[in-house]
């Protein structure tokens, strides 16, 4: 684990059943998501080893069912885990006391519920200060705060709302603003912006990349949405069957899949969106002439590689040279060859 | 097949038809002892379970209880208790009908009562309730019934929050820890199909006669289903919420506090309406240990067969019924609503003001003008004489006499009377053998178990014969009700209007305090033995008629469009599609009628008949707490063994249906 990383979890498991413990320890290594439920448990999560750096975004992708919420219920200890540890900021999180886990969730953690979960009774201020309230913050300051946090997430003039009452676009945005309300360090979001419409939805999203920068927190994000996964996304997590397959840049994924699984699942993704001239770029390689910044999807040049006649397009980063990217097979990723 | 049985593989092998058999041959048996006894070849030991084998239950229990009253102190503790509850009840007692103790301000006006009553209703559920509430106390006071209504609300104003609170903590612990939970369960059932009389006389001797015995059985009687309730509501919380709020820091306490019981907000407050029901209805049958009220009124105006009062006082119940229903059904649904920025505190607590401005504005107005306050016995405008001769010369018009005598000669002497003697003439060993049989064929080995260890306690317990007449009573009445109630059910369920009317109809009189339905069936039959059955039958009606409505209009749409589709007639789709599917639900209401029946009979008891109830009612004259709780329990054990096999039933059907 190096000093950078905030959540490491390794060799995580969590199984759905009668006894997982017990189960876990007398089972033998290697054994298969159907060959465990043959036994009457579900692998939520199985055998998944992961770190998330400071300020980075995490996405985690996969079918329904895959175990993306479990995994992140395991990193906040919402799920007690039936094998492996999960570290947050190199404590464990499995042997804190029950103080000290309120302590740090009261401190450190907010999060977002995928069916939002908020408190049908309160309103939708009251919702927000709800952290606040636990701890102990006295009226004025929350009410303060959340109406800060309320604003922020663009519900100004409905704060005396009750859930009932808001879109399921709307209530999303209260959970947004809850789990905002303590300035959490450590932020999962469980598919927050799938209830939203597309327009809505592009705009949370810059949203959130601005917060992002603002606050450079670390984040974990669930998301059954490759575009967004791509605007979001530092790194990509694709799990099948609880397990982990491929956790790696976006670039990663789509130029080097490590499983069958990964490729077909990134198959229609559209490559030259995805691919940057950064990851195309080689050292040994030496172009001439105008350089593209490492930035740049193979989508945004495409113009240029089409027109071009250079072999090698020089790339670089912040200004510095990394490198040239081959032209061929820059034209191969945009044509769909590859 | 007894070696089949004992060879386990191949007994499982067909368990339908292995458990048929057995109940046939548990039913032949059963004949062939009744044969036997009808020729004279029976030994009397085995008619009938001799007096010298009956072991002393009842001496035995008088000794369990004086020992946990007298040597373990319970009953100091009790009486410590009772200090404590009568300071209560002497408050509500005073602010409500003015009776002379601390803190000396009653009684409140009539009127300022009607008026909070009407602000309540309207804040609940608009002018609709608002008129329901201020007019059932106006005609309350008007009618004259003001201070015996008094006294009732007195006793149940106490008795609604204790049974909330206890109900609430109990269901709580219950949810909390499962130890809880499994050894409340079994209390829970058999405290609901104990007998009420036996509510009543433990009450008494722990309690003191009076109202304080009254609100402590009142209270205990209306705690299960709010335990069950809140059980039930704190476990339908959605996982997320509860996450969201561990996620927000919460301790336990906070979760329960802040999160736990405000989402489970629908279940409480119907507990919370459960409660206020069932604590209405007990009140009003506390009437039988001298609780002064509603329904002592009702029982003296029975007793001297003054009709027309009865009814009046039945009318002012089943009001006070409804708007209690009403108004906390409406409580359940009534959800937060936001206001707009900037309103005023005022404007946001509007009724809270004008509540409280009109209940200050008819206090003192009570204190000048004396019929705002109190409307005396000479000034009310009852009619109790008038309707007494309406309701003679109604039962003197021919054709209503032809219908009650021909009901009273031929059904009563021709088929329930034979029915009567034919069960009492059965031996006792063939009767469990025959429930057994039951049991077995509707609900399975471990049902013809218990069924036959139930009756057989029954047996034992020296009081066979009274059970069988109170058995009787029972099937009788809901053999009846259902002839008539399934035909209308199914005839009301094929339009969704009349299915909307009559689900209404049933929901308001199962509301009803069981006692009023004795009033219709003593004013058509006088003390007779078919004003019992009528009584029973009328009550039990309701759940029969209820479920079967709801059964049938339930089985899925699927279902009947399929069958539509394959050419049914409506006859057709009744009997081969809609009754098959609605069977389990209308089993449901079946078994409701029974567990109804079983506690009418006991409140019958008062018309005059020679079952249990009779013999219960005759021990809250004295202290004999022993002999209560055997007749109560003697009861129960019929009633639950009718409730664990048709519940089953019930449930193996619905699974094999896929209706679960
Ligand atoms: N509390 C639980 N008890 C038993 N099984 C569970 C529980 N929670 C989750 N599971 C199982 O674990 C597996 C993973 O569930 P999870 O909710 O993590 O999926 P997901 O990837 O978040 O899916 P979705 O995209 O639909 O939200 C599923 O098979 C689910 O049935
Ligand atoms: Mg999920």
């Amino acid at each position: 684990m190096t000093d950078q990383s905030v959540i490491a979890a390794r060799n995580v498991w969590k199984l759905f059943g009668p006894d997982p413990k017990g189960y876990l320890a007398g089972m033998e290594a290697g054994r298969s998501f159907d060959a465990i439920r043959a036994d009457g448990y579900i692998a939520g999560v199985k055998d998944v080893s992961i770190e998330v750096a400071r300020g980075e975004i995490l996405v985690i992708m996969g079918l329904s069912g895959s175990g993306k919420s479990t995994l992140v219920r395991c990193f906040s200890r919402l799920h007690e885990v039936s094998g492996g540890t999960v570290s947050i900021e190199g404590t464990d999180i499995g042997a804190l006391s029950e103080r000290d886990l309120i302590e740090l969730r009261r401190s450190k953690m907010g999060m977002v519920f995928q069916s939002f979960g908020l408190l049908p009774h309160r309103t939708v201020l009251e919702n927000v200060a709800f952290p606040l309230e636990m701890r102990g913050q006295d009226r004025h300051a929350r009410r303060e705060r959340a109406l800060e946090v309320v604003k922020l997430v663009g519900l100004e003039g409905r704060e005396d709302y009750f859930p009932r009452e808001l879109s399921g676009g709307q209530q999303q945005r209260v959970g947004i603003a809850r789990s905002l309300a303590i300035e959490p360090d450590i932020w999962f979001l469980d598919e927050p912006f799938s209830a939203l419409d597309p327009l809505i939805r592009r705009e949370m999203q810059d949203e959130f990349l601005r917060l992002q920068r603002m606050l450079s927190k670390t984040i974990v994000f669930i998301t059954h949405d490759f575009d967004e996964a791509l605007r979001l996304a530092d790194r990509i997590a694709i799990m099948k069957d609880g397990g982990v397959e491929q956790c790696a840049t976006p670039d990663e994924i789509v130029l080097n899949p490590a499983t069958p699984y990964v490729a077909k699942f990134t198959e229609d993704v559209d490559k030259a969106r995805v691919v940057h001239a950064g990851s195309l770029a080689r050292r040994d390689l030496t172009g001439e002439g105008v350089p593209v910044d490492a930035k740049a999807s193979v989508q945004d040049l495409a113009r240029m590689l089409v027109q071009d006649a250079r072999a090698a397009i020089p790339v670089t980063r912040n200004g510095a040279p990394i490198g040239a990217m081959p032209r061929d097979e820059a034209l191969d990723i945009l044509v769909g060859g590859t | 097949m007894a070696a089949l049985s004992e060879g386990a593989p191949a007994g499982f092998a067909a368990p339908a038809l292995g458990r048929n058999r057995v109940a046939v041959v548990l039913l032949a048996a059963a004949a062939v002892l009744t044969v036997a006894q009808y020729g004279g070849l029976l030994p009397a030991a085995l008619h009938r379970v001799p007096e010298s084998a009956v072991p002393p239950f009842a001496p035995m229990l008088d000794a369990a209880f004086n020992f946990v009253k007298d040597d373990l102190g319970l009953l100091a503790l009790t009486r410590w208790l009772t200090e404590g509850l009568q300071w209560v009840l002497d408050v509500t007692a005073n602010l409500l009908f003015g009776k002379r103790r601390w803190p000396n301000l009653g009684p409140i006006p009539w009127t300022a009562i009607a008026a909070v009553a009407g602000v309540v209703g309207y804040y609940l559920g608009g002018w609709r309730l608002a008129l329901l509430g201020a007019g059932v106390f106006i005609w309350t006071a008007l009618i004259g019934q003001w201070k015996d209504a008094m006294e009732t609300m007195s006793v149940l104003v106490v008795a609604a929050p204790l049974a909330f609170a206890i109900g609430l903590g109990l269901g709580i612990l219950a949810w909390k820890h499962r130890a809880v939970d499994a050894a409340l369960r079994p209390i829970l059932s058999a405290l609901q199909t104990l007998p009420f009389f036996t509510y009543l006389l433990p009450a008494v001797i722990f309690f003191k006669v009076g109202p304080t015995a009254g609100a402590v059985a009142t209270t205990i009687y209306a705690i299960p289903p709010m335990i069950l309730m809140t059980t039930l509501g704190l476990q339908k919380v959605p996982a997320e919420v509860v996450e969201a709020g561990e996620m927000s820091g919460a301790t336990r306490w906070q979760l329960l506090r802040h999160v736990y019981l405000p989402s489970a907000r629908t279940e409480i407050l119907v507990g919370v309406n459960q409660v206020i029901m069932l604590c209405l209805a007990m009140v009003v049958l506390t009437a039988f240990i001298g609780m002064p009220g509603l329904g002592a009124k009702l029982l003296s105006m029975m007793g001297s067969f003054k009709l027309g009062r009865s009814f009046e006082i039945g009318i002012t119940i089943v009001l006070l019924a409804v708007m209690l229903d009403r108004m906390s059904k409406a409580w359940v649904v009534k959800q937060p609503v936001h206001h707009e920025k900037g309103t005023s505190w005022w404007r946001c607590h509007i009724h809270l003001v004008v509540g409280t401005v009109l209940f200050a504005a008819f206090c003192v107005l009570g204190q000048f003008v004396e019929v705002a306050t109190e409307i005396g016995r000479r000034q009310s405008f009852s009619q109790g004489k008038l309707i007494d001769t309406w309701i003679k010369s109604f039962l003197a018009i021919d054709a209503v006499q032809a219908v009650t005598g021909f009901l009273r000669a031929f059904v009563n002497v021709q088929i329930l009377i034979p029915f009567r003697n034919f069960l009492l003439s059965i031996p006792t060993p063939a009767f469990i053998l025959a429930v057994m049989a039951f049991a077995m064929w509707l609900g399975g080995r471990r049902q013809a178990i218990v069924a036959g260890v139930f009756f057989g306690l029954v047996a034992l317990s020296g009081w066979w014969d009274r059970s069988v007449i109170t058995l009787y009573s029972v099937l009788s009445a809901v053999a009846i009700a259902a002839l008539i109630g399934l035909p209308l059910a199914i005839a009301a369920s094929r339009s969704e209007r009349w299915s909307r009317r009559i689900l209404l109809a049933c929901d308001t009189a199962q509301t009803f305090p069981s006692f009023v339905y004795l009033i219709p069936a003593i004013m058509l039959f006088g003390i007779t033995d078919i004003a019992v059955i009528f009584s029973i039958l009328i009550f039990a009606m309701v759940p029969l008629i209820r479920y079967t409505v709801e059964g049938l209009r339930t089985v899925p749409a699927e279902m009947t469009e399929a069958a539509d589709m394959a050419g049914a007639t409506a006859m057709q789709k009744l009997w081969k599609v809609q009754l098959p599917l609605a069977l389990p639900t209308m089993a449901v209401g079946f078994n409701q009628a029974l567990m109804f029946a079983f506690f009418m009979v006991i409140i019958a008891a008062f018309i005059g008949t020679q079952d249990l109830g009779q013999e219960l009612q005759r021990t809250l004259a004295g202290t004999d707490l022993g002999k209560n709780f055997v007749l109560g329990l003697c009861v129960a054990l019929m009633a639950l063994t009718f409730d664990l096999v048709i519940l089953k039933w019930a449930k193996d059907r619905k699974r094999a249906l896929g209706l679960d």
